[in-house]
């Protein structure tokens, strides 16, 4: 299984050197680094290559690392039912980049990218309707990145005297409870109480 | 003037001035009976005739995925009961293949037949919900009082193995949470016997019915380029013509040793997915027979003994470590190593996915479940142009949606 992704990957690399800049094999599937800039035509390129055909897309979503400079990971799962086999594309981009959109080319990564704007807030340029899909209509921010509370922001209540719905910043009778069950001595990233002048000596 | 010349036959309107004709819109849901769920569509027709279809979604939004960034493994487990609440442990199936494949645990045979077992049964209570409900949905009121009453005897079979009728959270990471009495294997065999004879009764209701034909033949037809093209998987996918199933394909857990047989359609019809999720449910009975008949020889465990399982109760009983691994296991939860994997399984309503990003800690980073609804939902606007309004309903009913997998 992972000698014919192993082949699989290389025949990639050799047929589009400009669009890997990586790829590997890890837990038994294909992940293939992909420049931003030339996604649209690499997805389009695996779904005609006759070795390849990924003429399904099975999910596009994302993943937030507010610490890199490149701070999203665009993740593409392609399926190629010919080949029997998967492919995971990541594109790397900055808070401030554009992905050009895959609707073009597969008509069904219309609502997963819907959903990665509505989630993350990345836009996809040449998306024909880039609207906001899960959340309510008028909801600010991107609830899926990491400097968002789980909480959010507001909540919404029926007013019995303005007889609707109104919404009002978020109160909670009891904090979100989130438990450190860590083990101090292998995963703590503070300082234990009473230990503040560990360092120090 | 009678010569019938001005014959009025209503084909055209009598311009009168100020006249114009336009577009009607209507707004289908959210709280439709046939939108099953909360769907909202905001309808264009021209007549009756769809114009166009823009389903909003997301009025069941929960942010699971949000969630499950701040839970343990363990803990998330529940959570994808949730999502397709008419067959929940094919999702959980899913959770467990994920982490199983990063962790890389071996599920113990017993516990791989009780899988594939309570996964088929799944299979079977989705159809039976769908194919009923449709057959609602178009007019026919029968069928779902008799699935009902079939589901009911499966959900206590689900109560029988784990506690809980509908939420389950029995699959868990390495196997099951316990293995099943023999005497519930006896009652699910002697119901899988019975069981076909149902099967039959329906389609003596339906198969041959004329109104059921008449809303059914024809309509929603699906090629294969469709199908690919709007990521189609499961019985969408297969009534397209193409023989694709995941338990075939690229099988997981131990169905490569099972006799079955995958339907495929011809028409890629809404008549012809009916028929395939029937035949669907007589092979999952099968299934089931065949999965009684290797677990009465298997006995084991059910679960792989290590880091990802709990303790025997005996062993807590008398071994300190086997006390403080219980305790962390439901406190802290297991860790999982760095890496991302997508794990998948032929649920009944198509793929269901679980992508994981993992970063060595007891939370994962990144959740993403793919659910097969969601795929099918979007194609909606592409499937219902050209039907008449009648039809929505019928092919709501067909490209079976559950909200809270769509929704999440």
């Amino acid at each position: 299984m992972s000698e014919a992704l192993k082949e699989l990957g290389t025949h990639i690399e050799l047929k589009r050197p400009d669009c890997v800049l990586g790829w590997d094999v890890s837990f038994g599937e294909l992940n293939v680094d992909v420049a931003p800039a030339n996604i649209a035509g690499f997805v389009e390129f695996l779904k005609a290559d006759a070795t390849c055909r990924f003429a399904t897309l099975v999910d596009i979503t994302a993943v937030d690392y507010p610490d890199r400079a490149k701070r999203f990971n665009v993740i593409y799962h392609l399926l190629s039912m010919h080949q029997n086999q998967r492919i995971r594309l990541r594109v790397g981009i900055r808070e401030d980049e554009m992905v050009p959109s895959i609707t073009g080319i597969h008509p069904c990564a219309n609502w997963p990218e819907r959903e990665v704007f509505d989630m993350f807030g990345i836009i996809f340029s040449d998306h024909p309707d880039l609207r906001r899909l899960l959340t309510d209509y008028g909801f600010r921010g991107f609830p899926l990145r990491k400097d968002f509370p789980t909480t959010g922001y507001t909540e919404v209540r029926y007013d019995e005297v303005q007889k609707r719905v109104v919404y009002e910043p978020v109160q909670l009778t009891q904090d979100y409870r989130q438990f450190d069950f860590m083990s101090p001595w292998e995963g703590a990233q503070y300082i234990l109480p009473g230990d503040e002048k560990g360092d120090a000596k | 003037m009678m010569d019938g010349s001005k014959f009025d036959d209503g084909s055209t309107d009598t311009p009168a001035g100020e006249q114009k004709i336009r577009n009607f819109n209507l707004n289908f849901g959210p709280q439709h009976p046939a939108a099953h769920g909360v769907l909202r569509l905001v309808l264009e027709l021209d007549g009756e005739i769809v114009e166009r279809c823009d389903p909003h979604v997301g009025l069941l939004h929960r942010g699971t995925e949000k969630l499950m960034e701040s839970r343990t493994y363990l803990q998330n487990l529940p959570y994808l009961d949730r999502l397709d609440y008419v067959a929940p442990m094919n999702q959980e199936h899913a959770w467990c293949l994920a982490i199983e494949k990063l962790t890389g645990t071996v599920v113990p045979r017993r516990g791989q037949l009780i899988r594939v077992l309570f996964c088929e049964i799944g299979r079977v209570l989705n159809h039976l919900m769908n194919v009923c409900s449709q057959a609602m949905d178009v007019g026919a009121l029968t069928p779902n009082l008799w699935g009902f009453e079939e589901r009911e005897k499966l959900m206590i079979f689900y109560e029988r193995a784990c506690g809980a009728r509908l939420h389950a959270n029995y699959f868990r990471p390495g196997g099951v949470h316990q293995d099943v009495p023999d005497k519930l294997l006896d009652d699910i065999e002697e119901w899988a016997l019975g069981f076909p004879q149902m099967l039959d009764d329906c389609e003596g209701l339906l198969t041959e019915n004329r109104v059921f034909k008449q809303r059914n033949v024809d309509i929603c037809v699906v090629d294969a380029d469709t199908a690919l093209e709007h990521g189609y998987s499961g019985v969408m996918l297969r009534s397209a013509g193409m023989a694709w199933d995941l338990r075939r394909a690229q099988p997981y857990e131990c169905y490569d040793e099972f006799d079955f047989k995958i339907p495929v359609g011809k028409n890629g019809d809404c008549y012809d997915r009916y028929l395939m999720r029937m035949a669907e449910m007589r092979e999952s009975t099968s299934i089931i027979r065949q999965a009684i008949v290797k677990l009465r020889e298997a006995t084991g465990d059910v679960m792989a003994r290590g880091k990802l399982s709990p303790p025997k109760r005996g062993e807590m009983k008398t071994s300190m470590e086997a006390l403080i691994h219980h305790f962390k296991l439901y406190t802290e939860g297991f860790h999982v190593p760095e890496g991302e994997v997508y794990a998948a399984v032929e649920a009944p309503k198509g793929e269901f996915g679980v992508y994981i990003v993992g970063d060595g800690t007891n939370r994962p980073y990144r959740a993403k479940l793919r659910a097969p609804g969601y795929m099918h939902l979007q194609s909606l606007d592409h499937i219902t142009t050209g039907h008449q309004l009648a039809d929505v309903a019928a092919i709501i009913g067909t490209i079976d949606i559950v909200f809270g997998e769509i929704d999440r």
